[in-house]
């Protein structure tokens, strides 16, 4: 037994030793995001390499207000994905359980048709989406321009439709024999049941709003209909770039993500395994 | 309550046909089980008797009602499933309450019907548990009381204890019989189990892909299977069919030889015309061989395996690489001895065609 738990250990030692050098190479890029938006510019561009923040935070993030209102930025960015992320999970629930559970013509046609929008690049659908919304909608600058058109996500009515189809199709049947309406056994059986690959999915859809820099400066280039990514850009191409309050508002980008995922990742890794398994 | 009839039921799943027209009465408050090998149509029978599948063809009629477009919720039915079919989220009083609650039960009614369930089952002080921190013996006696709390005209099991360990199973056994017994509700009980299906049944329906082969008492089919099919469904173990052809006929019955061993001979009492040289299955159960010099006649076979259980011994033996069981009570102890000689009586044989009929 002593022998059996001492390899363990090795073993453990081991992986240890082998991903502490990946998850630093992966850490260092952030740190020094961070390191950078606490100096002064000249610090950042200063020959020696400095490891340890300074304390120049405020001043940058204030450089940065000045020139962008980052803070309204900051509030576009949060609502747009927080309603963006509650409505994308909706839809694609519904849709993703209409796939998995009713048997209904052309219902394989369909999931085809969902597959293959996967594999067509955003670049590829933009200019004419970019089109049909300004142009044809003249929607250009508003909320919906920028909240509904990403809603379609094939991606995510592929994951939540393997989600209810590895559910047992007699707890359903259970439910209808109740008398329990379809809509109310979706509901209070089927939702409950996908809620940890509601809250992957939730992290994915946020993480992806959050990011989205080219659709919203395309169809949103007003000053105060700005996401944060995109005010963040304005600041490059100006005469003097301030890198201090870029990377001050990089860090302000990133901090609410690690914090959603750290709350999230344990329903993020089993909701991900989930459809792993079978 | 009340009782069911099938008229002509036919199910179809796209071309492929796979219960045949099925013709079937229960009465009511009968307890009726439905028994045959996998595949062989008996949850797709229950599933259109619960409204969960289409009929294509043919009449359903609960309490004399035709019930073929009526949904699932109205017909008076409860459904048990194999994997118990608890919502995992709820505890095990919202679990049974659910369904009520959904319909807009009026409360007062829903808690008494549960905790009246909840009575009849003796879950008092299990209710506030989820379903994961309960045992499989708790989960299904559970679902049972799910279905108790509709007060349903019908209940329907659909294997409702292959889950279960062997001892649990034969525990949940009595207590279904039991709840029959207290009920008096018409139930219909899917099983592969013959065992679970000659205990519990007032009526056997025996299928095999997607045909009624018989129906009856338990021990009706056990005594007087319509074909070898049955024959050899009905009974644990099952019974040994070995190889004859037809002697001859004489005024006693038609004398058939086994085709292991021509010197064994048995004489039948048979009523249908066979032709001399004709190829037939004798059927011999394991519990009804004799000791040898003591039936019709004797056959030697050799010992393969003897399982002895204590009240009784299993003997797999071959003849002429024709297995066969043989059930010997009285032998605790196998001896070393390789074959062993038993007598066959001819009374408790029976005979089928090559087809698989009944002759005798």
């Amino acid at each position: 037994m002593k022998s059996k738990s001492r390899t363990l250990m090795m073993q453990r030692l081991a992986l240890h030793a082998a991903l502490t050098p990946l998850a630093i190479i992966w850490l260092f890029p952030l740190w020094m995001m961070f390191v950078f938006s606490t100096m002064p510019d000249y610090g950042i561009f200063s020959p020696d390499i400095v490891l340890w923040p300074s304390t120049n935070f405020v001043e940058n993030f204030k450089n940065l207000q000045a020139d962008t209102n980052f803070l309204r930025a900051m509030f576009i960015s949060i609502t747009v994905a927080v309603i963006y992320t509650v409505l994308s999970v909706m839809l694609t629930s519904m849709a993703g359980w209409a796939l998995a559970r009713y048997r209904f013509a052309g219902r394989s046609m369909v999931i085809a048709i969902i597959l293959g929008t996967i594999t067509l690049p955003f670049a590829v659908v933009v200019i004419p989406q970019f089109i049909m919304v300004a142009r044809e909608f003249k929607l250009a600058n508003t909320w919906v321009a920028l909240i509904v058109p990403p809603l379609f996500n094939s991606l995510g009515v592929l994951f939540m439709r393997q989600s209810f189809s590895m559910m047992p199709t007699e707890l359903f049947d259970a439910a209808r024999v109740e008398g329990v309406k379809e809509w109310r056994i979706f509901l209070h059986i089927a939702l409950p049941l996908a809620r940890p690959t509601m809250a992957a999915l939730s992290i994915i859809l946020f993480l992806a709003s959050w990011n989205n820099y080219l659709w919203p400066l395309l169809i949103n280039s007003r000053p105060g209909m700005m996401t944060a990514p995109v005010a963040l850009g304005t600041l490059i191409g100006l005469t003097k770039v301030s890198w201090g309050g870029i990377m001050a508002g990089a860090v302000l980008l990133t901090a609410p993500i690690l914090f959603v995922f750290i709350f999230l990742q344990r329903h993020f890794i089993s909701g991900i395994a989930a459809g792993a398994i079978k | 309550m009340a009782g069911l009839t099938l008229t002509n039921v036919i199910k179809r799943f796209g071309a492929y046909e796979v219960v045949h027209g099925a013709n079937l009465e229960i009465a009511d408050g009968e307890f009726v089980v439905f028994v045959g090998p996998s595949g062989c149509g008996k949850s797709t029978l229950l599933r259109m008797i619960a409204g969960l599948e289409d009929v294509s063809e043919g009449t359903i009629e609960i309490g004399g009602i035709a019930v073929n477009d009526v949904e699932p919720s109205e017909r008076r039915i409860a459904m048990v499933f194999q994997s118990y079919a608890l919502y995992p989220h709820m505890t095990v009083r919202r679990n049974l309450s659910f369904g009520l609650q959904m319909n807009g039960n009026p409360k007062e009614d829903t808690e008494r019907r549960v905790a009246h369930a909840a009575n009849i089952l003796q879950i008092n002080e299990l209710m506030d548990r989820r379903p994961g921190q309960l045992s499989g013996g708790q989960r299904q006696r559970f679902a049972i009381g799910r279905a108790i709390v509709r007060e349903p005209q019908v209940f329907l099991f659909d294997e409702p204890l292959s889950n279960l360990d062997a001892e649990l199973r034969v525990q949940m056994r009595v207590e279904i019989s039991r709840l029959h017994k207290q009920l008096g509700t018409t139930m219909i009980y899917v099983t592969h189990d013959q065992t679970e299906a000659m205990t519990l049944a007032d009526k056997i329906v025996v299928l095999r892909a997607g045909r009624i082969e018989q129906v009856g008492a338990p021990l009706e089919l056990y005594d007087n299977p319509a074909n070898q099919f049955v024959a050899g469904f009905v009974g644990s173990p099952k019974m040994n069919f070995l190889k004859a052809r037809i002697e001859g006929k004489g005024a006693s019955g038609v004398t058939v030889s086994l085709r292991a061993d021509p010197r064994v001979k048995l004489t039948l009492p048979v009523s249908s015309a066979v032709a001399a040289g004709s190829q037939v299955m004798l059927g011999v159960r394991p519990e009804h061989f004799v000791n040898a010099g003591a039936g019709d006649t004797d056959l030697t076979v050799r010992i393969d395996v003897a399982e002895h259980l204590g009240h009784t011994s299993y003997v797999y033996a071959t003849i002429s690489d024709e297995p066969l069981i043989i059930e010997r009570p009285e032998s605790r102890h196998g001896g070393d001895s390789d074959s062993l000689t038993i007598g066959l009586s001819a009374a408790r044989c029976f005979l089928f065609d090559a087809e698989g009929s009944r002759l005798r």
